[in-house]
């Protein structure tokens, strides 16, 4: 190696980075030679002044609170071209974890996407009792925890455009555990979380003037206890797996709850 | 895994190189507002692509479609800061710029250290600006610079190598041409 390759491989054999036979040849030199030495000396210590000199640019404050407010919303319009639907006075973030269960429901795969065609009954029944399982495998049984309906209906009413009855029954053995946000028929719906011993039971709620959701029922699917009725303009659908009187129990509690 | 799930993991893995992903976009485009625009886009990709990604780096993984995103951003941009690299036409050349007649405006700018490193590494072609910020700042090896920017490891090792010589001269010149206007100063007329 002679001096005029030096200065090309100089911030590599400084970094470590040269391969070994160029680190051997370039030692080899270094070892007789003060001039390139000392060349190397004057760029070891450019390379300090530059690393500890040249301004470094920090990301500005609030930039990854930013970050999340358009992932979110990214992750809502991916899926709101698919729906054609806005729904106003739903706030931000109830539509995108709204988004977000819809994008569940579509890649689960047992149920495929239903098109914007209403869902019958049937479809819905299959749409409670995936989410109902959904919220139990993924841990995620309720947004907000709390027995008190008085800190559970609020919190509805910030993220829906309906606001569901919210009662506890732990007097009667079915204390409220809490609500979540959930996504049936295509639309956000509440889901209020009751347990009855140590069985959860989801309480889905939403208000459905049309009556798309079909007729009262009282099925069997898959193992859990489902009853659907209607109150009013709401619809409601019990799922869990505790006996089926019981669950007809807690039915009667919250059609008289009203 | 849910999406919420899946944008939880995300954000744990990309928040924290935000702040290498801000620099390397703020020293490529070299404007505050155009850097969180790209680093914006650029996540926003990163979390479309995110299913696919099972390497071992995030920030690097990130950096990769960072650099793309202002790439493509330049391109659009500010194409003339993409002038291809000429590997043939003599660095110092394309220094000219550097070394034109000292004026009071730069004077000014090149008041202390900082500001006139700061300048060099600006007046850098894109491509050499990026394996400065890689290596000088983000201490990167040469290996994860080369997968990031997508250039053999001895293109790395030679672009480097160029740029901190084009830095270096710079840094000199302005250094030299005080001591030789003193010397004429007290020498001459």
């Amino acid at each position: 190696m002679d001096h005029k390759q030096v200065p090309s491989l100089a911030g590599a054999w400084l970094d470590g980075e040269l391969p070994a036979d160029s680190r051997i040849e370039m030692e080899a030199h270094l070892a007789g030679c003060a001039d390139c030495r000392e060349r190397i000396d004057a760029e070891r210590a450019f390379l300090a002044r530059l690393k500890s000199t040249a301004t470094y640019h920090p990301a500005p404050g609030g930039l990854a609170a930013r970050l999340s407010q358009a992932l979110r919303a990214e992750e809502t319009k991916n899926v709101v071209p698919l729906k054609h639907r806005s729904r106003p006075g739903i706030s931000w973030r109830g539509t995108a974890l709204a988004a977000s269960f819809v994008l569940a429901v579509l890649l689960s795969g047992g149920i495929g996407y239903m098109g914007s065609l209403p869902a019958s009954g049937d479809l819905i029944t299959q749409q409670i009792v995936d989410s109902h399982v959904r919220s139990l495998l993924a841990n995620h049984l309720t947004d907000v925890t709390s027995t008190d309906q008085h800190t559970v209906k609020p919190w509805f009413n910030g993220h829906l455009d309906t606001a569901p009855p919210v009662k506890n029954f732990a007097g009667e053995g079915f204390p409220l555990i809490g609500g979540r946000l959930d996504y049936i028929d295509h639309r956000p719906v509440a889901a209020m979380v009751y347990r009855h011993g140590l069985h959860p039971i989801n309480l889905f709620v939403w208000a459905d003037p049309a009556k798309t959701a079909g007729q009262p029922s009282v099925t069997e699917r898959q193992g859990y206890n489902i009853r659907h009725w209607v109150q009013g303009d709401l619809t409601y659908w019990l799922i869990s797996d505790v006996e089926a009187d019981q669950l007809a129990a807690l039915e009667a509690l919250l059609r008289k709850g009203e | 895994m849910t999406e919420r799930q899946r944008l939880g993991d995300f954000e744990r893995a990309v928040l924290p190189h935000m702040n290498a992903a801000y620099n390397l976009a703020r020293w490529l485009t070299r404007n505050d507002a155009d850097a969180e625009d790209v680093v914006q886009e650029a996540c926003l990709r990163a979390f479309r692509y995110y299913a696919g990604f099972t390497g071992e780096s995030p920030k690097a993984w990130l950096l990769t479609i960072l650099r793309n995103t202002c790439f493509s951003w330049l391109a659009k941009n500010r194409p003339a800061d993409l002038a291809p690299l000429d590997d043939v036409v003599s660095d110092s050349v394309a220094l000219a710029d550097e070394g034109g007649p000292q004026t009071p405006e730069r004077e000014f700018l090149a008041a202390d250290d900082r500001g006139r490193l700061d300048r060099l590494i600006a007046s850098l072609p894109a491509e050499f600006r990026e394996v400065i910020v890689l290596r000088e700042q983000e201490e990167l090896s040469y290996r994860e610079i080369s997968e990031i920017t997508a250039v053999p490891m001895g293109t790395v090792m030679s672009r480097l190598a160029r740029a901190r010589a084009r830095l270096r001269e710079g840094w000199e010149r302005q250094h030299a041409p005080k001591a030789g206007a003193g010397m004429r100063g007290s020498h001459g007329s």
